[in-house]
């Protein structure tokens, strides 16, 4: 689905009207039209899957509406659209002694910085917006912009809450994009390539010859990088920015309504991306398990999907399994155990490499 | 490297704030995250308790005794009889003392519950929360069979009960005590042992034993410091010195002796010797006695005053009252024991970071409602 296949369709289609600049706009906007819809689509189902995971965890049935009409729709399934539609319509208050444009920017800052990283997001063989060579460093690079947007948020609200989620979040992301990145490094060394098809097409033929199982330098990698993502993302145990029983809501507090919603949803887009790139960088990307069972690109997506849905299966149990790290501790786990153990982990695939591989 | 200081701010936490138990307001100030002084400010939830009490009859206390700590009503509620029938000189029959006793150790269950839920709250963890409001759920379907009510029962009176316990209450409660204990274990495997959670909460905001003493903390937080000190032992009221049960006591298991983990642990604890206790209580509970064999036709009480003590989930309950011979009070005091709890925060809660101080407060067990009274 890159822009360039969509372009020259269009040419092919249209010969009369081949290389007009109308036919270039169309085509990058109807991948963003797309991806706009599938981020919404995802919204919703990892909405659910949080209230429902978060139930069976809690021991608590739910959402359980019967019927359309009825509470929440058949097994509660229209609670992420009751929940979506009373965000939309609640009042949007802006408090007086907020930085009025600042306030408005941080969330559309935040948007953008998750709407972005998906566009290098492999889908399939073909199905890629843009399939850039430096792909990997890419969505590194685009993941900070969140930081910036977060600080925003936090200073402008005029809120002394505010201000420590926005200065705790800025500190937590910095550093975790450090051993998140390092681990993202002896994938890059094992794969020669920053880009993201050329890193799936190296663990081609199935589970044995994903990344994460290449070398025993490797699950550390992983285990390393899936901690930072988490921390990256806010999430329990490292949901300071927002740690709702000490900061009463964060960088989030002043904010209701649409904004409140667009930052809800930011968080849960990154979720998104960052699974995507462990299992881009780790899990075979779209590659299917087993070298010739539905392997074929069609189940690509389907592939895709379903690792990515699985880690972020893992983040929701680890929320609401664990309490919350205090910022120090957070700083020590980061600078003091990961950084060091993630050098390591680069010296020693790079003996490997060397010397076995 | 020097500790770099950098400009002191004041912080409000509260009185709207999801970490403060109620409608407490803490005035901290603090540089950076880490807090200098903590001043707690309340009366937020100030109802006059002790000067409504001189305008209404004895009998009419009761259901004001009940939203004091509305946490534990029974135990409020049994302070106040127990303190009344010693004024009055009543003796009730042994049946009543059973039931009471059973009220009394299922509503510490219920308490301590809700209190070790909320601490890991506090500390970010939300489904042990959950589970504790699960468990205390069965305890407050108990409570609703034998008075009514879930949360302010006005169940204890003076010579005896509002209503005997109903049919089947103590197989109810049997099978609930069979259901319970393996959710006890459960409990505490999630907290715990939880590696973050004893981070977060071992060797932070340590109570030394004279500091405790000092400031007159007492219940599970002075028990947690290592001082022995229980009033169903040290100066026992009702018939719970029939009982065997052990009193837990801080360890220092996994930090210092007084520490945040172990005033939680020592409350998971004794959540496992009220079952003794539930237990040997049903067992020996006479089948027959009227419950309100006792009760007088009109409550005057002797000129004179009391004061009586005893063990509430949060500690130390002490009412004094004063009679005139008259059937309203003439003064009524309380001793609250979450008072306590709370003025010792600064002291021990000073020099932390913003986060360990809400976890100090979350050990410590405060309500509003008993503080303010």
């Amino acid at each position: 689905m890159t822009v360039d296949f969509i372009y020259d369709t269009l040419n092919d289609f249209f010969p009369s009207l081949a290389g007009n600049d109308f036919f270039l706009f169309i085509s990058m906007l109807l991948p963003i039209a797309g991806l706009l819809g599938f981020i919404t689509i995802y919204g919703f189902g990892v909405i659910y899957s949080e209230i429902k995971v978060s139930s069976f965890i809690q021991d608590k049935t739910g959402p359980m509406g019967q019927g359309p009409g009825l509470h929440a729709g058949k097994w509660g399934l229209l609670q992420p659209v009751a929940d979506g539609i009373k965000l939309f319509i609640k009042e949007d208050i802006i408090p007086a002694s907020a930085d009025r444009p600042l306030f408005i920017l941080a969330p559309f800052m935040i948007f953008i910085g998750a709407l972005v990283a998906f566009i290098a997001v492999p889908f399939g063989e073909k199905i890629i917006i843009a399939d850039m060579n430096i792909g990997m460093l890419y969505i590194l690079g685009v993941g900070s912009i969140a930081v910036i947007a977060l600080i925003l948020a936090g200073w402008s609200s005029n809120n002394k809450w505010a201000l420590y989620g926005g200065m705790r979040s800025a500190a937590q992301i910095i550093s975790y994009e450090i051993p998140a990145g390092i681990s993202l490094v002896v994938v890059i060394m094992l794969a020669s390539s920053l880009n993201m098809q050329d890193i799936i097409a190296y663990q081609k033929g199935g589970i044995f010859n994903w990344i994460i199982f290449d070398n025993p330098f490797m699950p550390i990698a992983f285990v390393i990088y899936f901690i930072s993502a988490l921390a990256e993302c806010n999430r329990t145990p490292f949901d300071l920015p927002e740690s709702e029983s000490e900061l009463v809501a964060g960088f989030v507090t002043e904010y209701s309504g649409t904004r409140y919603a667009i930052f809800f949803l930011s968080e849960y887009a990154n979720m998104f991306v960052v699974s995507a790139v462990a299992v881009t960088a780790f899990l075979g990307g779209w590659q299917s398990p087993f070298p010739n069972f539905l392997n074929t690109p069609a189940f690509s997506m389907f592939w895709m999907i379903s690792k990515t849905f699985f880690l972020i299966f893992i983040m929701i149990w680890v929320r609401w399994t664990v309490p919350r790290l205090r910022v120090d501790q957070l700083m020590h786990l980061c600078w003091k155990v990961f950084i060091p153990i993630g050098l390591f982990n680069v010296f020693g695939v790079a003996i490997w490499t060397i010397v076995i591989g | 490297m020097g500790v770099v200081h950098g400009e002191e701010m004041v912080l409000n936490i509260g009185p709207q704030h999801p970490a403060t138990h109620g409608v407490l307001r803490l005035q901290v100030r603090t540089d950076g995250e880490v807090v200098s002084k903590i001043t707690p400010v309340m009366g937020y939830l100030h109802r006059c308790f002790e000067k409504h009490c001189e305008n209404v009859t004895y009998e009419q206390v009761i259901p004001f005794t009940d939203r004091c700590d509305y946490l534990s009503s029974m135990s409020m509620n049994f302070g106040y009889v127990v303190a009344m029938e010693r004024l009055m000189d009543i003796k009730v029959n042994d049946r009543v003392e059973h039931i009471r006793v059973v009220m009394a150790e299922l509503q510490r269950i219920a308490s301590h519950l809700l209190c070790t839920g909320v601490f890991g709250l506090d500390l970010g963890a939300f489904t042990p929360f959950l589970w504790a409001l699960r468990d205390r759920e069965r305890i407050l379907d108990l409570f609703e069979l034998t008075c009514g009510a879930r949360l302010l029962y006005n169940y204890m009176w003076i010579g005896g009960l509002s209503h005997d316990i109903p049919v089947g209450f103590v197989e109810s409660t049997f099978e609930f005590l069979d259901y319970f204990e393996p959710k006890v274990d459960e409990l505490e495997n999630i907290l715990a042992h939880n590696k973050i959670l004893i981070e977060r909460s071992a060797d932070i905001g340590v109570m030394p034993p004279e500091v405790a003493i000092s400031y007159g903390v007492t219940g599970p937080n002075l028990r947690a410091s290592g001082v022995n000190w229980d009033l169903r032992k040290n100066d026992p009221y009702s018939i719970y010195d029939k009982f065997d049960f052990d009193i837990p006591l801080g360890e220092g298991t996994k930090g210092t002796v007084g520490d945040c983990w172990d005033r939680f642990y020592v409350r998971i604890i004794e959540i496992r010797e009220s079952v003794k206790i539930i237990r040997q209580a049903l067992a020996s509970m006479p089948k027959d006695g009227d419950v309100h064999q006792s009760l007088p036709k009109k409550i005057r009480p002797p000129k004179g005053s009391v004061y009586a003590r005893t063990e509430t989930p949060r500690g130390d309950l002490g009412y004094y009252i004063e009679s005139d011979g008259s059937p309203v009070p003439y003064r009524l005091k309380m001793r609250s024991p979450a008072f306590t709890a709370l003025s010792v925060l600064d002291e021990i809660g000073a020099g932390w970071l913003l986060s360990d101080v809400l976890a100090i407060l979350g050990s410590l067990d405060i309500v509003l409602g008993e503080i303010d009274r």
